[in-house]
């Protein structure tokens, strides 16, 4: 979708954009008249309040969107888990012009600390939606006015373009809404399970299904500019990697398809240029390297024992996996190019599915221990292990592009068991149900879409 | 949108079944048993060449510890009698089937699956059968055949299955 934007520099009385905003205090601990500022590394507890009364509808077209872009960007901010909403009945002002002074007593009178003021305008078939970001309590406004222009079918990303630009003026990190996840939606019985590769934005919108039931689908990936998936399938009889064009939805085998030999657990490495997977030869796994556009497959382990999940460094110079080489799994890092692994994962029990996070400060990871699973983060030489989740079964973590939070699979026991995706933020915060159309495991976090 | 969608997937699920009974002709399997052991398409027991015998005479499978892939006196001895079947019975080509419980890891558990079916492949062939009348695939812990989350079901799961095809070529 065709997704422009620009400031409204215009029509902005005195918005000083703001440049540099000094970082404060934890939480929510301001001086009076100081920028607004969440700082979420500091662990905020208590939510930040903001206010968003209904976008204006510029014209009785836009009246539906309006109110559907409104509600969507407010889910954007809460679904974190880092602000609260102030319902609209508590408003004491009522905005009718997207241009009228704010009356900023009004809004400190119910606490609101970020005010989001925005109006919708239907040409056509386009669509134009405009918002600005208010410091209720410094009084002024926190970054320019803009403008996004798009198809009115692509109001949603609108809303979540909106969204990450509250969240990042507010917070300092990147947002994550103007996101999708491709992941496999599941249906049948436990034991006849029938597998479908399926695409939805972050927020489980727009779900879009990849491929049929017929063959069995495993763990897709998203390359690291997001138009293209890699993962397994079974279609060809035996579990082999595919590489799929998000938008043609075509697909073909990673390699020219060789007899027997299994392939899965691929990854993009960080350039997008090769795929790292594993690949099975008389019982062993090992880890091999390949160039998408073709090429001569190369070998980065070789050892008789299990080597799989491979994940890269962002920088693309170091490459974690999972390896069974001293009993039970453990998590290794080793250069991108082959050599010595170093093993990094030290607690007790076992460690599997290592992701390196987008912004490389840490890695996540299933952990098994006592028949319980558990995900979880560590700095990538292995320090500061933090569990995250605990259940009886919880693996494949997947980052948002900003590397706070991770989506998941979590699976129920028993015979009605099923799996369904979850996210969590990397302080352990915030665990959430993502909402699919039925059954679903195996998500993967596209990057921001362009 | 939702009831479209559902509306879908059950007829997809239907198709499904349809093309796996057509399929099921002399192939065995977790799937096809369940689907024809009642039709017969495997022969009869009493039939020492049919599938049915191998599948429940000689016995189709091995079952294997937590994480391991090694064979003991028990699998061995099925995998004694899998090994004389096939070579009294030429004209019939195996894939072993390698899986493995739920409790672990997606991917893992695809390797450890293949493990287990290496394992069973390369016993059978030491045993006199011909290499390339035996191929493998590991199905990892996507095709349970006991549902519960006990040992009971997970110790039936963790386990290496030899399906048998007529005709040579899989």
């Amino acid at each position: 979708m065709l997704l422009t934007r620009r400031s409204l520099i215009r029509s902005a009385s005195g918005f000083a954009a703001a440049a540099t905003l000094p970082v404060l205090a934890p939480g929510l601990v301001r001086a009076q008249g100081r920028p607004l500022r969440l700082e979420i590394t500091e662990g905020v507890i208590e939510p930040l309040p903001f206010a968003i009364p209904s976008f204006i509808a510029r014209n009785g077209a836009a009246a539906d969107a309006a109110a559907d872009v409104t509600r969507v960007i407010a889910a954007d901010l809460r679904g974190t888990g880092l602000f609260r909403q102030i319902p609209d009945s508590a408003h004491i002002s009522r905005v009718t012009s997207f241009d009228a002074p704010i009356v900023y007593p009004d809004w400190q009178a119910i606490n609101a600390q970020a005010l989001i003021v925005g109006e919708v305008e239907q040409q056509g078939s386009r669509l134009i939606v405009r918002f600005r970001l208010f410091d209720v309590f410094s009084q002024q406004p926190l970054g320019d006015g803009l403008q996004f222009v798009g198809n009115r079918d692509g109001w949603r990303r609108m809303a979540h373009n909106v969204a990450d630009q509250v969240y990042e003026r507010i917070t300092g990190e990147a947002g994550y809404f103007d996101t999708r996840v491709v992941f496999v939606h599941e249906e049948g019985p436990k034991n006849a399970r029938l597998k479908r590769l399926a695409l939805m934005d972050y927020d489980g919108a727009n779900v879009q299904f990849l491929t049929d039931s017929r063959s069995l689908v495993l763990a897709p990936r998203f390359s690291p500019t997001g138009d293209r998936i890699i993962y397994t399938s079974y279609e060809s009889g035996q579990p082999r990697v595919y590489l799929m064009d998000v938008a043609s939805v075509t697909r073909r085998p990673l390699e020219a398809v060789s007899a027997g030999n299994m392939t899965f657990s691929p990854r993009f490495t960080a350039d997008g240029g090769s795929v790292v997977f594993s690949m099975e030869q008389g019982g062993n796994t090992d880890i091999y390297r390949v160039p998408v556009g073709g090429g001569a497959r190369s070998q980065l382990t070789n050892a008789p024992s299990i080597e799989t999940a491979p994940s890269f460094s962002p920088d693309g110079r170091q490459m974690v996996f999972e390896s069974d080489r001293t009993g039970g799994q453990q998590i290794y890092v080793m250069p991108a190019g082959g050599g010595e692994a170093q093993r990094i994962s030290r607690g007790s029990g076992r460690y599997g599915t290592p992701v390196w996070s987008p912004r490389g400060d840490y890695i996540a990871f299933t952990k098994q221990e006592r028949g319980r699973f558990h995900i979880g983060v560590m700095r990538t030489n292995g320090t500061e292990e933090r569990l995250l989740t605990a259940s009886f079964l919880d693996e494949g973590p997947t980052w948002a592009p900003n590397g706070r939070v991770l989506m998941f699979t979590r699976e129920t026991a028993g015979a009605d068991g099923a799996p369904a995706v979850y996210s969590v933020d990397i302080s352990g915060r915030n665990l959430q149900r993502v909402a699919t159309p039925g059954m679903a495991s195996d998500p993967s976090w596209s990057p921001r879409l362009p | 949108m939702t009831i479209s969608f559902r509306a879908t997937a059950l007829i997809l699920t239907a198709a499904m079944a349809l093309s796996a009974c057509a399929q099921g002709g002399l192939r065995g399997g977790d799937d096809a048993v369940n689907l024809n052991s009642a039709q017969g398409a495997f022969g009869s027991v009493s039939d020492p060449r049919s599938i049915a015998y191998f599948n429940q005479i000689v016995g189709d499978r091995v079952l294997f510890a937590v994480d391991q892939s090694s064979l003991d006196g028990a699998s061995m001895s099925v995998l004694d009698g899998q090994a004389e079947w096939l070579m009294s019975n030429p004209e019939f080509t195996a894939l072993v089937e390698g899986h493995a419980d739920e409790q672990g890891t997606r991917e893992y558990n695809l390797a450890l699956g293949a493990r287990r079916a290496a394992a069973v492949r390369d016993y059978l062939v030491s045993r006199g059968v011909a290499a390339n009348r035996i191929n493998t695939i590991s199905f990892g812990k996507e095709r349970p055949i006991e549902i519960c989350s006990d040992e009971s079901c997970y110790s039936q799961n963790r386990r290496a299955v030899t399906v048998l095809s007529a005709g040579a070529g899989v």
